[in-house]
């Protein structure tokens, strides 16, 4: 909780999963959560920092177990996989074709809202040296990325904290 | 009906898109000026009210007909 009465309501979501279904409630609430006025951050870790990959990046690491993970888990948020039911990717590509035709935004404007909106997103530093993800293969728009007690410092400081 | 300075069609869109785009609306209004909302998103009922509690504008009226919301939101 704030201590300043006058700092707007504040929201810190950590972004561990990556996956595609899991991208929409992240950036629902966030892109939300801005626009109510709110300081929103989002923290992006481990399979989380895969979606934050350009889409035309076909693989990251620097040696053969970190790009063997990158194989297995596609980078870039078009590539995103369903947490459940993916089925080689056709049941993403499912989930896509239902959320078109109900009009939800697919998670790739909802993360431009985001940014448009002002979120804070925050690349974790260990997660990119970790997996060997470089900063010029990510998408533009981002924070520095930052560490452990970064984030702990801003959820010590929101109202509202998640793990998705 | 109250006088209105700028209408947002969210008609089609579903959430979180309307409140999305009440709040960029909402930026391009003075003041005490009124902006018309339409909205056909069912979640929008009470998203938009939500949304003016959260950031003290206010809903000054609503109505709906033929599966059309519209709010009439005061800016703070």
């Amino acid at each position: 909780m704030s201590s300043d009465p006058d700092a707007p309501d504040s929201m810190t979501i950590i972004a561990f999963s990556g996956d595609l279904d899991k991208l929409w409630p992240t950036f629902i609430l966030s892109s939300t959560g801005a626009a109510s006025g709110m300081d929103v951050t989002v923290f992006f870790t481990f399979w989380g920092l895969f979606p934050l990959v350009k889409d035309d990046v076909r693989i990251t690491g620097y040696d053969a177990m970190t790009k063997a993970l990158a194989g297995m888990n596609a980078p870039g948020m078009k590539k995103a996989k369903l947490s459940k039911l993916n089925m080689g990717g056709s049941g993403a590509w499912m989930m896509r074709k239902v959320a078109e035709k109900n009009k939800l935004a697919p998670p790739e404007d909802l993360f431009e809202m985001c940014q448009e909106m002002g979120v804070n997103l925050w690349p974790c530093q260990m997660t990119m040296d970790l997996l060997g993800i470089k900063p010029d293969q990510m998408v533009e728009g981002l924070g520095e990325p930052v560490g452990a007690a970064t984030a702990l410092q801003k959820m010590a400081k929101s109202d509202i904290q998640l793990f998705i | 009906m109250p006088d209105v300075a700028k209408i947002v069609d969210a008609k089609g869109q579903s959430c979180p898109m309307p409140v999305l785009m009440t709040a960029k609306g909402i930026k391009e209004i003075e003041s005490g000026q009124i902006m018309l909302l339409e909205a056909t998103d069912n979640g929008a009922r009470s998203d938009i009210p939500a949304w003016a509690t959260q950031t003290g504008n206010e809903v000054v009226e609503s109505e709906e007909a033929d599966g059309v919301m519209k709010f009439y939101i005061r800016k703070k």
